[in-house]
This record gives structure tokens, sequence and C-alpha cells, in this order.
């Protein structure tokens, strides 16, 4: 086996393009325990924790971006801000010693359907800034998530930053485990107001192939708030709506049973968590409480 | 390979490292350091936890080449050179948070880091601190006496160590 370990993003990238079957490493959180349980046993690991660059982000007026081996720990601590439901779901993120390694571009490279940062990502709205030594792509993240672990990146690119759009309303992101700490999702929901645009997005994690949003449930929600004016004059939902939106997420799954939980069980608790990220979010916007940068 | 890196204060080269393995592998077998423990493998446990330039973090997790030139600090690196135990050790055996000890030293690193952080943590914060480190003998509330005691003492408010 040989070990990569460029210095620059340059030397990174043309080390994927003469070797695409390199496999990248940032924080090790996965791809070691691939390592050790002899899962997988690649030629090259492209070792990326020597790229200063990519643990730095930078908040813009209206977007995050956030260079891909940033640690959940830093989304933790610097970006709530901005990032509410990422950094809600960078809280539950395994460890604290698993979030000082464990980045949001290691969560969108390995593409598990139980990835924490999904929901948040696909709520908030974001965009993959892929690269390779042919050029720079983004990828909206609706279209990167394409199958069981996989992902819409070339064999020769890797993923330099995310994206995110700040937030421009109350967001939120729960998820189902049989513990506060070190848990794989069972299933995982995001929601995110976003007032400007009289929108809302959703984001569901570990219920379906891949992370998935709930498009129903967000179109009507979406009707319901902008039909009764709920927007200019924020009250509290009618039980109808919220039930409704609720029965309406939960549709969107298309779940497996395994051994962390069955079918039934996760289409059901999408639906609790969605009513009960709609009621937080809610809740937080008619009393006026917009995210602080 | 040939991986250098600096373990408590101290420079050390491991030969012969095969690439794929860790940083754990790596303290354990090649530098015989066998205080960080080898349980998960998965970092599901803690009992492996160490500060690599200064996070903590599960040896298991990191790659043995990813410890090229950093500052390591394992739990070997605790005491002082005459042996007299760092506080936080001495707070684990007054409260008789060690059984079996498999678990103490990943606790005793992460304890030392919270400390770091907070030096008057509430419950709340231990148990969060100390969320990625597995203990099956204690149930964990004489652990949470320890970190509580050491704090105390660290703050120069309880009793003298």
């Amino acid at each position: 086996m040989d070990f990569l370990r460029p210095t620059d993003w340059a030397g990174a990238l043309a080390a994927k393009a003469a070797h695409p079957d390199a496999v990248p490493i940032a924080g090790g959180t996965d791809v070691m325990v691939e390592l050790t349980f002899d899962r997988r046993r690649p030629d090259r690991l492209l070792d990326l924790s020597g790229i200063p660059e990519l643990r730095r982000w930078e908040t813009g007026e209206r977007t995050v971006r956030l260079g891909a081996a940033v640690p959940y720990r830093a989304v933790l601590d610097h970006l709530a801000g901005p990032l509410p439901a990422l950094a809600l779901a960078a809280r539950t993120v395994g460890s604290p010693q698993i979030r000082n390694r464990g980045s949001v571009g290691g969560n969108l490279g390995a593409a598990s359907p139980a990835g924490d940062s999904h929901p948040a990502l696909l709520a908030a709205g974001a965009e993959v800034e892929a690269a390779s030594v042919r050029g720079t792509r983004r990828i909206p993240i609706d279209a990167f998530y394409t199958g069981v672990k996989r992902n819409a990146l070339a064999p020769d690119e890797l993923i330099r930053a995310i994206h995110i759009d700040r937030a421009t309303g109350p967001q939120q992101f729960a998820k189902v485990g049989t513990r506060n700490a070190m848990v794989i999702a069972v299933c995982a929901f995001a929601l995110a107001l976003h007032p400007h645009t009289g929108t809302v997005r959703t984001g569901i994690g570990s219920a379906a192939p891949t992370p998935v949003r709930a498009p129903d449930a967000e179109d009507y929600l979406t009707g319901a708030l902008a039909g009764a004016g709920l927007w200019e004059d924020p009250r509290p939902l009618p039980e109808a709506v919220r039930r409704r939106f609720a029965e309406l997420a939960a549709t969107a799954c298309r779940p497996i049973d395994d051994v962390r939980g069955t079918a039934r069980y996760r289409v059901h608790a999408v639906g609790v968590l969605a009513r009960r990220t709609l009621d937080r979010t809610w809740d937080a916007y008619t009393k006026g409480l917009t995210p602080c940068a | 390979m040939r991986v250098t890196c600096t373990v408590n204060g101290r420079r050390q080269v491991a030969d012969h490292v095969w690439e794929g393995e860790s940083l754990l592998y790596v303290l354990r077998e090649r530098l015989g350091l066998p205080g960080a423990k080898n349980a998960c493998e998965q970092g599901e446990c803690g009992s492996c936890t160490i500060r690599l330039d200064g996070d903590l973090v599960c040896a298991c997790l990191v790659a043995a080449g990813q410890a090229e030139g950093a500052d390591i600090r394992t739990v070997e690196g605790l005491a002082a050179e005459d042996g007299t135990l760092h506080p936080v050790q001495r707070a684990f055996l007054d409260t008789g948070a060690v059984q079996c000890g498999f678990c103490t030293p990943g606790l005793l690193m992460a304890t030392d880091e919270l400390l770091e952080r907070v030096p008057d943590p509430s419950d709340a914060d231990i148990r969060e601190a100390l969320a990625g480190n597995l203990c099956r003998c204690t149930g964990y509330e004489a652990i949470m006496d320890a970190v509580r005691l050491a704090a105390a003492r660290r703050a120069g408010t309880g009793e003298r160590a």
C-alpha cells in the first residue's frame, strides 16, 4: 500500500488524477475502520490532513464556504449562528474524539444514508465544490447522493469545500438513536424555514437508500403558510397542518429493516421528528428568534 | 515506511510501518507505549484516547502516516518524571474510579482535556466530555466523583492532593 501525502491542493489533485483508485482519508473515522476490519484494502491512501486550507471556513454574505476537512467540533463551536441545523447535527456525531476528526466532507465522500450532515445540508441548501485537474464544478446537494454509499464524484475528483446557504430563519435537526452519544442514526430529520423566499426545505436521513428531501411535505407546508398569511402574521399552526406535514414527511421514506430498526418504525419516527422539528422552528419564528451570525 | 513524531516530549522514530496501520498500533507495538488500550478498534469505546497536536482523538482512527511530524501525548506522559501522579490520576484513585482499569487511560486523557478547557465543569459538561469513553465496571458514578474532585483540587478549593 502507498501512502500519498500532498501538502497542497494542486498536489492532491495531481495525485488523484494519477491514481483515481486512491482512497482519500482525512479524519479517518470511516476509512480506518474499513482498513482495520479488512473490509477494504486499497493500493493507495491519499491523506488530505496535510493540506491546511481544507480545515478553513469563510462566512460570506449568503453562504458559508466550509473546507472539506473542517472537523465537526469547529462547526459546533463556530458556525451555529449561520448554520444552525448543521451545528445541531454536528452535535450528535459520535463523541468528542470523533467530532475532533470527522468532517462534513468525509460524510459526503462516504455518502452513507445515515450520515448526520446530510439532512441538514438538504434542508439548508448547499452545493458541493468538486475539483480535479480538469477543473472545478459545483454539484447541487440534491444531485449529489446517487445511491447507497455512492455520490456524484468522478473517480479523479476530490471534495474541496461545501457551500452552504446561511440560515435566514429557524432550523432544526433531530435524530433517533439508542443513546445520546456514539449513535448511528436509526433515522434523522432536518427542517429549515426560509422566510425570505416563503419556502421550507427538509432532509431525511437513514430512511431511504440515500438522504432525501420530503418534497410533498415541503410543498404542502409552503402552501399552507402562504395561504394563511402566516409568514407576515405568525400565529400557532393549526393542528391539521402539523399533522398533515408529518404524514407527508413519512411518505417520503423508503426504508429497510436492519439491525438498528424496522422500516415501519422508521416511517413512524420520521413523522414524529417532522412534527417535532416543525413545532420547534415555528415556535422560534413566531417569537421572532432568527439565527444570529 | 518510517514515521517520525514527538511522543510525550520525546522524538520517536518507527520503522517498517505498514501504510494501513493505525497510530494506536505504532504506539503500542512499535514504540513500546501500551498505555493507550486496544479494544474496539472503531472509535466506539475511547480506550485508545490520546492527544494529537492537542486534539483529543482515538488513536485507532488515525493512520500511522498522519502522525508524521505530530506532537502526541499519551497517558504515559501524565505522571511526572519522578513518578508523582498527575492530579487527575490521583483523583481517580482516591474516589475508587478504577476497577479493571482498561478504560482508565482514555478517561484520564479525556478528563485532563476537559479540565484544560472547562476548569469548573457542570455534571452535564462532564457527561458530554466523557460520552466517548465506555466503562463496563463502575457505572460511571465514581468516575463523575473523580472528575469533580480533580476539578476542585485544580481550583485549589478542595482537599489537597
